[in-house]
């Protein structure tokens, strides 16, 4: 076992655990945190890749910024976990079989993929992950994908300014 | 030594240069908080702590000794675990970012060649925006977890105020960066220590002026020390805390200071470059150790910068803070970082 795959099993675990505590917590601010946790294993795991800008803008993005902005929604709101109205127990069980089928199906997909089976994940090689390389993809090979993705940003700013206006 | 095919001679290297920048950091915290009584007090034209030891030098051990022995109090109410996790999660981040600042060139010691730089990483300067919006969560879940409404409104504040100012902050910085055209703040500093290349603030007045206002921001400093305002907010979001989870608070925002100085000097500055003269005449470790009191000095220069405007400006009413940072920050912001790169595509012909 060599550092690279210590380091992948701990961030692997980690992220399983948070992520199963991120359901478990009564307290919204908790699951709250823990998702926080979970990306930053996942950040983890991308800079095992290799990845470094996709790692860093992860963690600034959505566990910056996004998260920031649940825990503002969620604090403002007050939910107390004595104050969650109770769920019936068909929607748990719906809840239940629906995740199950989705597992299922995300299992069997992986399985069944040819070019996975038998592989270990590429750890520290390629170089497409840093900033440059993949600035260079964006703005070449996807740069109308790339364009059209950033306006359609920029609408749901706009929108989100519309809304937001009084009268 | 091929344990873990590690190479466990550069991992000690690097951790006692961790050790050393933290305590190092540490230290002048500690005596930034003296110094900024002292400057208040000269400013306010009267003498400032001056018993214990002489001239008062003393007076810092005396505060953190006082913090440290003063009885620790969580609330009943308060949740647990959060309310001593977020003075913890504030000092870290602070002092995470220091990672990836050039204190200096390197040294040679031992027949090693030893950077003193944490991590020259490919991301640089991103990390420290990640490693800053991390530093919000400790206000936030210190404000919460302390179950009182007038932390939370603080700590809202502090949150909404860092995001706000956090965006105008990186459109600034990425008109430097595209001048630079390397995240990674050795690579800026060293294209500003080149022979005959001038130093950042030459092509980017504008940027350093919105990135220095955004960076009082989030160090939460006045004008901008909304999330501590005494007179709305009791003390802030700090107001249920005692003895030194109060003190970390109070600690990481000079921490904070210090490194946001030190980001500063490097992407602005020339970093530990000292002007008019080539380093590269003298020998590695006589400049390695001018080039940590070259940066020492802009770091210190700032930190007198930040005291003075604390001292010399009232504080912000909420909306004009909010006014201030979306509406002149990020238009100015967005302006500069358009005219510097129209001038580089100018350039480039």
């Amino acid at each position: 076992m060599d550092t690279i795959q210590i380091l992948f099993f701990s961030l692997s675990a980690l992220a399983i655990f948070s992520a199963i505590m991120v359901l478990v917590s009564k307290n919204p601010v908790h699951s709250v945190l823990w998702l926080i946790a979970v990306f930053f294993a996942i950040s983890g795991h991308y800079i095992l890749l290799n990845a470094q800008f996709l790692a860093i803008v992860n963690l600034i993005v959505y566990a910056g910024a996004i998260m920031v902005l649940f825990l503002f929604v969620i604090m403002l709101m007050n939910l107390n976990s004595e104050g969650e109205p109770r769920k019936n127990w068909w929607m748990k069980l719906a809840g239940v079989v629906s995740g199950g089928c989705f597992l299922v199906v995300l299992v069997s997909l992986v399985k069944q993929a040819t070019e996975l089976s038998g592989k270990a994940a590429l750890m520290k090689t390629g170089d497409i992950g840093l900033i440059k390389n993949l600035g260079k993809a964006l703005f070449s090979d996807f740069v109308v994908p790339f364009e059209i993705s950033s306006v359609l940003f920029l609408s749901a700013m706009v929108g989100a300014v519309v809304i937001g206006k009084k009268d | 030594m091929t344990l873990l095919a590690l190479d466990w001679i550069l991992m000690l290297e690097k951790l006692i240069l961790i050790a050393i920048i933290v305590f190092a950091s540490l230290g002048i915290a500690l005596y930034t908080t003296f110094s900024e009584r002292k400057v208040a007090a000269v400013l306010q034209d009267r003498p400032g702590p001056n018993r214990a030891g002489p001239m008062g030098l003393l007076q810092p051990l005396a505060d953190g000794l006082k913090l440290i022995m003063k009885e620790e109090i969580i609330p009943n109410s308060a949740s647990k675990g959060l309310f001593i996790l977020g003075p913890a999660m504030a000092m870290t981040a602070a002092l995470m970012t220091c990672a990836v600042i050039p204190w200096s060139s390197s040294v040679e010691l031992f027949g090693r060649k030893i950077d003193l730089q944490i991590a020259d990483i490919n991301i640089g300067i991103l990390y420290v925006f990640g490693v800053v919006s991390m530093g919000v969560y400790g206000i936030m879940i210190g404000g919460w977890a302390s179950n009182n409404k007038f932390s939370l409104m603080a700590a809202l504040r502090g949150a909404s105020q860092a995001i706000s100012y956090e965006l105008a902050m990186g459109l600034a910085l990425i008109a430097v960066l595209m001048i630079s055209g390397s995240l990674s703040l050795k690579t800026i500093v060293d294209q500003q220590m080149a022979p005959g290349a001038w130093w950042n603030i030459v092509y980017q007045p504008l940027g350093f002026i919105l990135f220095f206002i955004c960076a009082m921001a989030e160090c939460n400093r006045t004008p901008f020390d909304l999330p501590e305002a005494e007179n709305e907010l009791n003390m802030g979001y700090h107001q249920e805390y005692s003895s030194m989870k109060l003190g970390f608070y109070l600690f990481a925002e000079y921490v904070n200071m210090i490194m946001s100085s030190a980001v500063m000097a490097s992407l602005y500055f020339g970093g530990y470059d000292v002007p008019f003269l080539d380093e590269s005449t003298l020998a590695p470790n006589i400049a390695a150790i001018i080039g940590v009191l070259s940066l020492l000095t802009k770091i210190v220069i700032f930190l007198f910068l930040f005291m003075w405007i604390r001292w010399t400006i009232p504080r912000f009413r909420y909306d004009q803070l909010m006014n201030l940072g979306w509406k002149s920050l990020i238009p100015l912001a967005l302006v500069n970082m358009l005219a510097t790169g129209a001038v580089i595509l100018w350039q480039q012909g």
